[in-house]
């Protein structure tokens, strides 16, 4: 037990006592400052949690020691003491020049990650002289349309000594293929190389919407990615298990814990219906989730993933390997929570949401900078945003002990309760069919969609309060300088994909296609025609177009 | 008028738009383009939410189109009870025939007056008739009358249905087995699929008499219902369905030889019409010139009673 | 016939991003605010928006844009329209769009502009003001 069962007899006298006298006349005198207090995902929250509300709690099975089964206070033995999480500032912009010069930027500045952010039509697998293309070149990430862009992007970056974790789903294969040869062109075997993509698709059916094929061929897709890397690219992560989308599409945080360990459940199920060894591939698995703004509900969150996740990989899927049960987890503060009203308040908010993250135990931070409701950041406000990382890490002193939260009588309680509530949303998607039938049924997307209008109408009833949105507003605001992306990229971008068109060896082009089809039609492995086809500077859209003739396109099953 | 049947889409969507909200001038539009019609043929669609119907008429809209025949959709979505507003989404689905000049697509939501379907869907399929359009499809969410509505109005009507959703049993309940000239067993790669199939075929046996009595005035005779499985989101089994549809429009056909089967269609076309004027009509006498709140205060004094009220009120209609 | 006028309006994703949290949640409160919203689901290009504004007879089209993309597609949108002769239809939208482009944009014919963090009061209000049934 956490606590003597013959303390908790005394814990229990004394609450009632104090119920029955100072707090009944303090509440007879003045009631409080709200009829119901609740998290900003709306879960209510008691006045105050003592050890007896912590039910029959076995320190050993609930908590244990860090580096240990369940994994409860953290992943790593000795956790900040050791080694302190790598600061991975999410980038990118306009043409590969321009972000290659801003990774050496942040590279200078002591960041220790790099992680791309590549343009929309990049994410959707269109090049960027496609029609549906037009105005979107560059402007929420940097285009990259072939090897060429991918040899740019890493111009001067050494990838034996970065890790580089790169946000992409449908053409996650493609890029990271790219990436593998520009390492093997610097010398740099694919063994050697590390990072992670995201290529989570089921959270973009959910969520996220940068879809591209329907679940089940996309799902081929990331076994075949899965099955390669472990064979060639053992330090990469190949799954980053995405929350974050979830969250900021306006979901709980029970629900982003549930629907991204119901996610990572969907993944393991298809890798081991592949016929691979469980704990040859899920130690490469990692997870990303979102820090809003509700402090103790994320800190809750974190170290209740943690531990459901072990939990599931022992238990459901037999996994033997202490690596195959550790959650392992980048965070990102949510841009959601950033308002375009006084926005140097977003420095703030970030501040705190950084350190839930940070005393949660996360692997990786990105933290937001201020100007990022409105635009892609500027220099200055990226570094800002990473000095705040810094900050916490080196002024604060909370990385020099372990889960210094642990053992909070309501962190705790809210602990278990993040868990209970994201294992019945489990339970109902097991109920349904697994997740990928649950998506296809629209329950996830419709959990969210209720939570997000629930969410808005309670702001607009200034329910729930956002500072100098609808409390503390200001009329005259102080503009901030932003970001522009000239429409002249899109020019110079579409100039620099016809010059790689026209220099390829097209025989060889068509030759490398008509692999990537055959593997598509009769299950050879596609990741390896990838590598192959890049190599000979098959573009990303060349590729992709190839797939979408085989797998077909999936459509919006716009559930409101 | 002329560019409507002209089949200008513009000017067709302004008066679909006039018939929706109720403005004067629609009417006798409607009577002009009344002798232009009777060319369409007309097929209904209706099912539980969640069946999977509109990604149903997306395939049959990729058929159509591939054998030449443009087509007009109409999407009917409740509106909701509360606020009267409506979330139509029916299209998205088929928002890859946008840019198809042959494929007009028009979303509706039931507004809920005049009770039973929009209320004007038959106004709105006697404009896209008269537009000239090869193919109207009537999409509806089966709930409560709606479905036998859409029946009413439609040559031949389909009820798509999702095994495991206790569909089957809603069928029984709902009468659907007596309006189905076709049935889809969609999403018919789910577990319960086979299930649901013999089900509806067992029961359509049993029920072959009683259904065919049914039938007699407003569908081909001797047509038994066909039972068809579809995935719709994999364009399987829509050949099938495609071809249950020409099978049926044929015996439609052969049908309308028979001037007892037109008399019936007439008669029954006449009767929607009519139950439409008049209750539009008394309703407008009753909410107009505080009609309703004298007959709330004699009922509320206690003077007269309902029945009594009504029938004046129904006489009153007869002098205006 | 008893006339029942009702504004209706198109919410549309036109790009390639796939935030549709603040176009679902506007569709969610003009309808709870008594209008009929058409919603035509993610990734659309300009024509199709165009004509699906015509054939719904709409009064009001409403985009919502994150991808940055704004200052090519929503005027498309509205150039489209007047090609085809429906410029009484009202075009507005929504997105991360700074000042400087709101401008430009207002001046291309997109009669209003809303950035993250408006109410949707706010916006139904400026509807009910703006739009009319036509």
């Amino acid at each position: 037990m956490l606590y003597d069962p013959k303390a908790i007899d005394a814990v229990k006298g004394e609450k009632e006592s104090w119920k029955q006298e100072e707090l009944k006349a303090t509440l007879d005198k003045r009631s409080e400052r709200l009829p119901r207090f609740s998290t900003i995902s709306d879960k209510e929250i008691p006045r105050l949690v003592t050890p007896d509300d912590l039910g029959d709690s076995e320190y050993t099975k609930k908590l244990g020691m860090p580096g240990r089964y369940p994994f409860t206070r953290g992943v790593q033995t000795t956790m900040y003491r050791g080694r302190l999480w790598t600061m991975r500032q999410f980038a990118g912009f306009g043409t590969p020049e321009d972000t290659n010069q801003r990774y050496r930027y942040l590279l200078d500045q002591g960041q220790t990650g790099l992680s791309v952010a590549f343009h929309y039509p990049t994410l959707m697998g269109y090049d960027s002289d496609h029609p549906r293309s037009l105005g979107e070149v560059g402007k929420c990430g940097v285009a990259v349309d072939s090897l060429r862009d991918m040899e740019v992007l890493f111009d001067r970056i050494p990838l034996d000594q970065v890790t580089t974790s790169m946000t992409t789903n449908g053409p996650a294969g493609v890029l990271l293929a790219m990436y593998i040869v520009v390492a093997e062109k610097q010398g740099v075997s694919a063994d050697k190389i590390g990072g992670t993509i995201q290529n989570d698709i089921l959270k973009e059916y959910i969520a996220q919407k940068s879809w591209i094929f329907p679940p089940r061929p996309s799902m081929r897709i990331i076994t075949d990615i899965l099955a390669y890397c472990t064979e060639h690219v053992p330090r990469w992560n190949t799954i980053s298990i995405s929350g974050y989308h979830i969250r900021e599409a306006g979901s709980t945080a029970a629900q982003e814990l549930a629907f991204t360990i119901a996610d990572g459940i969907g993944y393991v199920q298809a890798g081991v219906e592949a016929g691979l060894d469980v704990d040859a591939f899920a130690p490469r698995l990692s997870f990303f989730f979102n820090a809003h703004s509700d402090f103790f509900e994320e800190i809750a969150k974190y170290r209740a993933a943690r531990r459901m996740w072990s939990r599931i990989m022992k238990e459901r899927f037999k996994a033997k390997q202490d690596t195959s049960l550790k959650l392992r987890y980048h965070t990102q503060t949510a841009g959601c929570s950033l308002t375009a009203q006084q926005p140097t308040n977003n420095v703030v908010r970030t501040a705190l949401q950084a350190l839930s993250a940070v005393l949660g135990g996360t692997q990786s931070l990105h933290t937001n900078s201020l100007d990022e409701t409105m635009a892609l950041p500027t220099e200055e406000s990226v570094t800002v945003a990473l000095r705040t990382q810094q900050i916490i890490a080196d002024e604060t002193g909370v990385a020099n002990t372990i889960d210094p939260l642990a053992g909070s009588y309501f962190v705790e309680w809210l602990t278990d309760q993040l868990e209970e509530e994201a294992l019945q949303y489990i339970q109902k998607i097991d109920d349904l069919g697994g997740i990928v039938r649950a998506i296809e049924l629209g329950y996830p997307q419709n959990e969210i969609g209720d939570a997000a209008y629930r969410y808005q109408c309670q702001m607009e009833k200034a329910e729930k309060i956002i500072v100098g949105v609808n409390r503390y507003r200001m009329d005259d605001e102080i503009p901030i300088p932003l970001l522009k992306i000239d429409e002249e990229v899109e020019r110079l971008q579409v100039q620099n994909l016809a010059e790689v068109k026209r220099k390829r060896d097209a025989k060889q082009v068509q030759a490398q296609l008509k692999k990537v089809k055959e593997a598509a039609h009769d299950g050879g492995n596609l990741m390896a025609c990838f590598v192959d086809a890049v190599r000979e500077y098959c573009t990303l859209g060349e590729i992709i177009g190839v797939l979408r003739g085989v797998f077909g396109e999936h459509k919006d099953p716009g559930m409101l | 008028m002329e560019d409507v049947l002209n089949r200008d889409i513009r000017a067709g969507a302004r008066l679909l738009r006039w018939i929706d909200d109720g403005v004067g001038e629609a009417r006798s539009i409607l009577k002009q383009l009344y002798s232009h019609t009777g060319k369409a043929a007309i097929v209904g669609i209706t099912g539980n939410p969640g069946a999977g119907k509109s990604t149903l008429v997306d395939q049959l809209i990729t058929r159509y189109r591939a054998q030449k025949k443009t087509v007009a959709v109409v999407a009917v979505d409740p509106s909701s009870p509360f606020s009267g507003g409506a979330i139509l989404g029916d299209r998205i689905r088929m928002q890859e025939h946008a840019l198809d000049e042959g494929v007009f697509i028009r979303s509706f939501a039931t507004r809920g007056h005049l009770g039973g379907l929009t209320g004007t869907t038959a106004d709105v399929v006697h404009v896209f008739d008269a537009m000239g359009w090869d193919l109207v499809l009537v999409e509806t969410v089966g709930v409560g009358q709606d479905e036998v509505e859409v029946q009413r109005l439609a040559h031949t009507t389909v009820v798509v249905m999702a095994p495991g959703m206790g569909d089957e049993i809603q069928a029984i309940k709902a009468g659907i087995l007596e309006i189905a000239d076709i049935f889809a067993v969609n999403k018919s790669d789910r577990d319960g699929a086979d299930r649901t199939v013999r089900e509806l075929r067992l029961m359509l046996d049993m029920g072959k008499e009683a259904i065919q009595q049914q039938q007699e005035r407003v569908c081909p005779p001797g047509w038994m219902p066909r039972v068809i499985k579809t995935v719709s989101t994999k364009g399987e089994g829509i050949d099938e369905l495609m071809t249950a549809l020409a099978e049926h429009r044929k015996a439609y056909e052969n049908a309308c030889r028979d001037p007892n089967f037109v008399r019936a269609r007439l008669r029954r076309e006449f009767l929607d019409v009519f139950r439409r004027t008049l209750f539009t009509r008394g309703w407008s006498y009753l909410m107009h010139e505080d009609h309703l709140k004298e007959v709330v205060e004699k009922l509320q004094d206690g003077s007269s009673d309902p029945y009594t009220l009504a029938k004046q009120a129904v006489n009153a209609l007869g002098r205006l | 016939m008893d006339e029942e006028r009702k504004i209706r309006v198109l919410i549309a994703k036109p790009g390639l991003d796939g935030h549709d949290r603040g176009a679902k949640v506007v569709a969610r409160s003009l309808r709870d605010a008594g209008m009929e919203v058409i919603y035509t689901g993610l990734h659309q290009t300009p024509e199709m928006i165009v004509a699906t504004a015509i054939q719904e007879g709409v009064d009001a089209v409403g985009m919502s844009i994150m991808s940055g993309a704004h200052n090519v597609l929503m005027p498309a949108v509205v150039d489209g329209l007047l090609a085809k002769g429906a410029e009484d239809i009202v075009v507005f939208g929504g997105g991360i769009i700074p000042d400087d482009d709101m401008e430009s944009l207002k001046k291309k014919g997109i009669k209003g502009l809303f950035t993250p963090g408006t109410s949707t009061e706010t916006i139904i209000s400026w509807v009910r003001e703006n739009v009319k049934p036509s």
